[in-house]
């Protein structure tokens, strides 16, 4: 191992290098956007069960204050974006497809907008519980876009001892750079907040991770740390997933996680820097997630931008602000690696919005592709970063034997990062096919 | 602003590499194209005719398939294109039209459609048309004739225009008049084999020598191998799998009688293995997709040429090999499957 460590240039094996496309935005500092006039606040922003509602329609609302709690121990509260007045909750379009309850603010333009609804605290005098609890009291959610519950990753099982803070800083996603304007703008804030999750989970150290074509956001940090600081910051290189955890892990530390196990397992906690930068800004003045950082981008966008986006803010109004060219073709939540494409306008910004991609009919990217029979080329075998066999799998599905993809070949391994589709010469739609294996082979178990 | 988007719905991922199916085999055709070239050269317009008619059999082959399978025409995926060119290839310069022909109609019927077309052939379609050739008409398919011989450029060999369904005519008195100095009808192999005569490797490699139209440059060959290997358009682990099973395979008996068995130089250079090697054992659909795979279906072919080479009665065996190669490939893939990423290894923590 020892040696293989050497021999490796700080990444993991196997993966994709797509074009970039970042330097569409990456030169652009993160501008505020102005409220939409109205809101929509979905329940669930978050993996687990739905927030539910403190207010009720007619009530109004001030910026920051919450209007909705937590349900249970893997679920965060939902706050108020601007001050205003609900008008209603009802069911609304969501970006996965189903519609969910969501509570719909209509904002006070004439409002100040104000943040009133904050307890300032003394973090340093916190204990790691009531750390744990605050992030949780400010609905923190992975802001890198697996929207799982903050507070729940801060707690790992007894029976694993973390040691590390993993900090991800890759955003390997094409298009992204909405953590690469945060590392340069809000230093201090990701600085904060590695010091306040390293006393949460009691680790001595902490490994920033950061690809490296933003060596400017490596240097930003590096000259920020002091002399034999906890923390360090370490360029990985450039290739697709390199932000996903189990890859981050093994391309900063050696340590694989095992198959079916979390980072815990070898003593390692992941954290996106958008997460820890809002923790950092906001349990000190004890608020609520209520904003984030979204990077519009894409060809079909007129004024591309990073734009700091209340929560709920719909697409359209985003759309709006930013101007769409006429080949606009495909919208997407997220990044176009992993992103979804939406159905409807009215979808909001949600916290685990990382960005909105506007590609064009006109792009290669999106030609008109015909799927042809797998030549067993094996690009997809390499290509997978958790060394399944995709060519097999494909097959596999296209017989419907879901069953033996998970018994067999390891199908619950894969976590979609959609290298295989990427690479697959004869288009052959294989995420999607694993999407559909693992959602049916679930539904048999349950 | 006007926000009224024809958006449309797909799935991640929504960026797409460019390299299709149809991309990656026509580069193997543009890496096939010096090696054809080469053939022409040396064999002149024999070969010209023969590689012709092998793809153009193939190609109206496949569209008449596919027709009456009702599938789409798969012609511009041009894949059947590199099996016609192959199947050309591995053929006496000589060999009779309407053999060539009968080869080519095999490759694609036998060998592709009868399995679903492309994808789902289970060997390589140019070897099962040249395997049915080589069973059918075994006296056609070893005969040898010269290279660059004076009039080739002006003449068709004498067999070559042989009328269907007839048997070509006996070169030996043709041979005799042409006047080629020391030519024997023999390859380098069958030279080897049955006379002890080694032929100097610069000669194989330039392909100063008799054997199948598209086989005697190794040095082209190589040149087009690499130019796959450089795209990623073909698994260079394969052809180096190949060579290095022979080479090793064929050490040691040269080292216990050097004067009856060929150096491993002379094996890796002579006959058909360096085209088998480099395009037809390469075949991503009758090879292995597991990385681990791929190394033993390639030394099982390196090492099973030179058995057959020197202890079957063919002198050559490299199609064979692959063939048997690509039989097994479905079985080594399902004993090779890669191991998943954190699977139970030792202990992954330092």
């Amino acid at each position: 191992m020892g040696i293989l460590n050497l021999l490796r240039r700080n990444s993991f094996e196997h993966g994709i290098h797509p074009q970039e496309h970042k330097e569409l935005t990456c030169r652009l500092p993160i501008r505020r956007l102005p409220f939409a006039p109205t809101l929509i606040l979905p329940l669930s922003q978050h993996a687990g069960a739905p927030a539910i509602p403190l207010v009720s329609p007619g009530q109004e609302v001030v910026r920051g204050e919450p209007v909705a709690s937590a349900d249970g121990i893997v679920s965060v509260p939902v706050h108020a974006p601007a001050t205003g007045v609900v008008e209603s909750i009802q069911l609304m379009p969501s970006a996965r497809g189903p519609k969910t309850e969501s509570i719909i603010i209509h904002v006070y333009q004439g409002s100040s907008q104000e943040v009133l609804y904050s307890a300032p605290r003394d973090v340093d005098s916190m204990t790691a519980a009531e750390i744990i609890q605050a992030v949780q009291d400010a609905g923190m959610v992975g802001l890198g876009g697996a929207a799982f519950p903050t507070h729940v990753k801060m707690k790992p099982p007894p029976e694993h001892q973390v040691d590390t803070l993993v900090v991800n800083g890759c955003e390997c996603e094409p298009y992204l750079t909405c953590d690469h304007r945060l590392m340069l703008e809000q230093t201090d804030d990701l600085l904060s907040g590695i010091h306040i999750v390293m006393r949460a989970l009691g680790v001595e150290r902490a490994m920033i991770g950061i690809e490296d074509n933003k060596m400017d956001a490596v240097d930003a940090i590096a000259g920020r740390l002091p002399a034999n600081s906890p923390i360090s910051v370490h360029a990985v290189q450039t290739k697709y997933p390199q932000g996903a955890e189990k890859m981050l892990i093994e391309s900063l530390l050696g340590r694989r996680v095992p198959s079916g196990s979390f980072p815990s397992a070898v003593g390692v906690s992941v954290f996106n820097v958008s997460t820890l930068a809002q923790i950092g800004a906001l349990l000190p003045m004890g608020q609520g997630v209520i904003e984030r950082v979204v990077t519009v981008t894409g060809p079909g966008v007129r004024q591309p931008g990073n734009y700091l986006v209340p929560i709920g803010t719909p697409v359209r109004f985003l759309l709006d602000f930013a101007g769409s060219t006429a080949q606009a073709h495909e919208l997407i939540l997220g990044g176009p690696m992993m992103g979804m494409s939406v159905a409807s306008l009215d979808v909001p910004v949600t916290k685990a919005v990382s960005g909105m991609v506007l590609l064009e009919a006109s792009d290669a990217d999106l030609r008109e592709v015909k799927v042809q029979p797998c030549i067993r080329c094996a690009y997809c075998v390499e290509a997978c970063p958790m060394h399944l066999n995709p060519s097999t799998l494909g097959l596999l599905a296209a017989k419907g034997e879901y069953e033996t993809m998970a018994k067999q070949f390891h199908l619950n391994d894969c976590f979609e990062c959609g290298c295989c589709s990427y690479v697959c010469p004869s288009s052959i739609p294989l995420v999607q096919y694993f999407r559909i294996a693992k959602a049916i082979n679930r539904e048999k178990a349950a | 602003m006007d926000t009224k988007l024809k958006i449309e719905l797909r799935t991640s991922p929504h960026l797409k590499q460019t390299v299709a199916v149809e991309q990656i085999m026509r580069n193997v055709v543009y890496a096939l194209l010096p090696v054809c070239a080469f053939a022409v050269y040396a064999f002149g317009i024999s070969v010209l005719a023969l590689l012709t008619v092998t793809t153009l059999t193939c190609v109206l082959g496949e569209s008449l398939f596919c027709r009456l399978s009702g599938k789409p025409n798969t012609v511009n995926d041009w894949s059947i294109v590199i099996t016609g060119l192959l199947l050309g290839l591995t053929l006496p310069p000589g060999f009779p039209l309407w053999m060539a022909a009968v080869a080519a109609i095999v490759a694609v019927g036998l060998g592709k459609a009868l399995f679903g077309g492309l994808g789902y052939n289970v060997m390589n379609p140019a070897l099962i048309g040249r395997a049915f050739v080589q069973a059918a008409f075994p006296v056609a398919i070893t005969t040898w004739t010269p290279a660059f011989l004076d009039k080739r450029f002006t003449e068709f060999l004498p067999s070559t225009l042989t009328a269907p369904f007839m048997q070509p005519p006996a070169l030996g008195d043709w041979i005799e008049q042409t006047r080629v100095d020391a030519f024997s009808g023999a390859t380098p192999l069958a030279l080897q084999k049955f006379e002890q005569i080694s032929t100097p490797v610069g000669d194989l490699l330039t392909g100063m020598t008799a054997g199948s139209a598209g086989e005697t440059s190794a040095l082209i060959i190589l040149a087009g191998g690499l130019y796959l290997a450089a795209r990623r358009m073909m698994d260079w682990r394969i052809p180096l799998g190949v060579l290095l099973g022979a080479a090793l395979a064929s050490l040691p008996f040269w080292l216990m009688d050097s004067l009856r068995y060929p150096d491993p130089l002379f094996v890796l250079f002579s006959g058909g293995l360096m085209l088998g090697a480099v395009f037809m054992a390469s075949d991503m659909v009758a090879s292995p997709v597991t990385p681990r795979g791929v190394w033993i279906y390639s030394l099982f072919i390196g090492v099973l040429t030179v058995i057959i080479r020197l202890f079957g009665g063919l002198t050559e065996g490299v199609m064979y090999a692959i063939l048997l190669g690509n039989a097994i490939s479905p079985l080594i893939a399902t004993v090779t499957q890669p191991r998943v990423f954190g699977a139970a290894r030792k202990d992954s923590r330092p």
